[in-house]
């Protein structure tokens, strides 16, 4: 620090004496606080840090699913991270009905680009209008104009592959990160 | 009071809420004696830790779960799977530490130069008072990470009220909310942990009020007398302040990077367990000199004091002895007669206070060991002098200890310095 200010003072070429005492006091008032600021913000990191999701929490941050056990044209629910996971093997009369169309205007998106096997549809089942769970999964549930889910709360209904087609949801059901880690598993998350 | 400020949104502030220029009064312009020593850190040291003890309080109170079946692992979490959770713990852990020694110098200091007389007597009780809440503090969150030490620490310090006359056993089953320590009184004794340090908050706040009415003792112990024997607080101690923070710093940061557990005990460690005490059972050290002076009554101590066994057993008698030797700290300002502050014109009491520091410090070893042979023979000494010093040698100082001249002011006591 000491070699610091004396450089400070005689690298100062202008002014009188008064204004080179002047230069060093504020290069070292300055220099404090600076050092000071990074030095709270440094320690206050960890503090911070403490708050974010801790290994544990993050370690049951994926979930495994075997899905060998559900037939064609059934659905089962799974948690993943707290929230609901729709997962339907769907049949080969709904992966046509939901590759025939872009689905509605509001969120046009191609079949393929929301699965990654056309037989699998892999969901969060979280309506995207105000966080609804949309009924559907069980067979007396309504299913919507469009035979995929239908909110109860506001009417808006998904299509077979997940997408908005009428209602008041802005976007199509979200598409978890999955995987396929064998024939019959995935690894959502 | 109120000062006009340039800047109109302070001044609007100022107006009406005058912070801005009490802070200023009380931090910037406050006039301080210009001749404190580095001794004089410790009080704003001591007031920084608080704020670090109750900031990585507050954020392991996130992580941590007050049940005894969960309280030892949760604080496990925090060690392994938390992101810095290990680092808030130790510098929690060794805080409290780092907070006693602090505090106990401080203590010494006031002690050294008369910091307790007239008119800082208030001063110096609330100071007492803040140690009594430090230590119950510490105490209760001891107990909270559910170790060996944690659980028989609990029990046998809450057992201590046992002793109180007809209504013991009742106030150790009310602390306890049971039969013995267990989850009630575990749940309490977090909810009090969090309670407390808020309460030393406002004892402090006091404590710099009552130091403010009359500004701060310092090396002479003579009375400020004018604008000659001040200089501003800022930046003349703020600097010198930050100075003192920093070389803190290196040390508590050194304990809590390099030696973690330095401070601590092993076996708690080991998850409470109600069945098994462990072999050698001590306190934290920051207790030990209390811890000896508790163990030191001898049982025929009863027999020596003919009246006394009617109504006190030597039980009875170690804890009275334990309280009592921080309860008379509060009465040290009419114990200690002198007109004269500042050991360093009292040649005789200068020699009494190293011995008493001398004393305390042996106590603290005593208290760490097994109370049995020569340890309890120096123990009871140690004890017996502690009460001596401050009930006899104190008041009999005061009396007739013949002082040196004072200096006129703190200014010349500078100037005499300077010269010479």
């Amino acid at each position: 620090m000491a070699d610091h200010t004396t450089t400070a003072g005689h690298g100062a070429p202008h002014g009188s004496h008064g204004d080179e005492g002047d230069s060093r006091r504020d290069f070292l008032l300055l220099s404090t606080i600076a050092v000071g600021v990074t030095g709270a913000g440094l320690a206050a990191w960890p503090f911070i840090d403490t708050m974010n999701p801790s290994k544990d929490v993050l370690a049951l941050a994926s979930t495994e699913v075997d899905l060998s056990p559900i037939g064609e044209g059934q659905s089962i629910t799974v948690m993943w991270r707290g929230k609901p996971v729709f997962i339907r093997k769907r049949t080969p009369g709904e992966i046509a009905e939901a590759q025939k169309s872009m689905g509605g205007d509001k969120d046009p998106q191609a079949d393929d680009k929301r699965t990654k096997k056309p037989e699998w549809l892999v969901v969060i089942g979280i309506c995207t209008h105000l966080g609804c769970i949309p009924l559907g999964q069980r067979t007396g549930d309504p299913k919507g104009d469009y035979n995929g889910w239908f909110c109860p709360c506001h009417g808006s209904a998904y299509d077979t592959s997940g997408r908005i087609r009428v209602g008041p949801a802005p976007r199509n059901l979200d598409v978890p990160p999955y995987q396929f880690t064998g024939d019959t598993t995935i690894l959502i998350g | 009071m109120a000062t006009e400020y340039k800047n109109p949104v302070l001044r609007w502030i100022d107006y009406r809420l005058p912070i801005i220029s009490m802070l200023e009064h009380s931090a910037v312009s406050y006039p301080t004696p210009k001749n404190l020593n580095y001794w004089w850190n410790f009080g704003s040291l001591a007031g920084i830790v608080l704020v670090i003890m109750i900031a990585t309080g507050v954020f392991l109170a996130m992580q941590y779960t007050p049940h005894t079946m969960m309280a030892f692992d949760s604080v496990e979490r925090i060690m392994r799977d938390v992101n810095y959770g290990w680092l808030i713990r130790y510098l929690h852990v060794n805080g409290a530490s780092m907070f006693f020694i602090i505090v106990y110098i401080h203590m010494f200091r006031g002690m050294y130069y008369g910091s307790y007389k007239e008119p800082r007597e208030l001063l110096w009780i609330i100071g007492v008072l803040i140690f009594l809440t430090m230590m119950a503090t510490a105490f209760v969150g001891y107990t909270l990470p559910w170790g060996q030490m944690s659980f028989w620490g609990a029990t046998v310090i809450t057992n201590l009220f046992s002793v109180v006359p007809f209504v013991g056993d009742w106030i150790v089953q009310w602390l306890w909310g049971g039969f013995s320590v267990d989850n009630p009184t575990l749940n309490r004794f977090f909810a009090l942990h969090y309670l407390l340090p808020f309460i030393i908050f406002a004892l402090v706040f006091l404590h710099l009020w009552a130091l403010h009415t009359h500004k701060s003792n310092n090396p002479s112990g003579v009375e400020i007398k004018g604008d000659k024997d001040t200089i501003p607080f800022h930046p003349y101690y703020t600097i010198k302040d930050s100075f003192g923070l920093g070389v803190f710093l290196l040390i508590y940061l050194g304990f809590t990077f390099f030696a973690p557990n330095f401070f601590g005990e092993p076996d708690n460690y080991i998850p409470a367990d109600p069945l098994v005490t462990p072999a050698h059972i001590v306190p934290e050290w920051y207790f030990l000199p209390f811890y000896a002076m508790l163990r030191a009554v001898p049982d025929n101590f009863i027999d020596v004091f003919g009246i006394l066994p009617i109504i006190i057993s030597a039980k009875a008698a170690g804890v009275v002895v334990m309280f009592g030797s921080i309860i008379l700290l509060i009465f040290l300002p009419w114990l200690d007669t002198s007109k004269v502050r500042s050991a360093n014109f009292r040649p005789v009491f200068k020699w009494f206070f190293w011995l008493f520091l001398l004393n305390c410090l042996m106590l603290g070893y005593v208290g760490g060991q097994p109370a049995e042979g020569a340890m309890l023979t120096i123990g009871r000494l140690c004890t017996f002098w502690y009460f001596f010093h401050l009930l006899v040698v104190v008041p009999f100082l005061g009396k007739y200890e013949r002082t040196l001249p004072l200096p006129e002011s703190i200014s010349a006591a500078v100037m005499a310095k300077e010269s010479k």
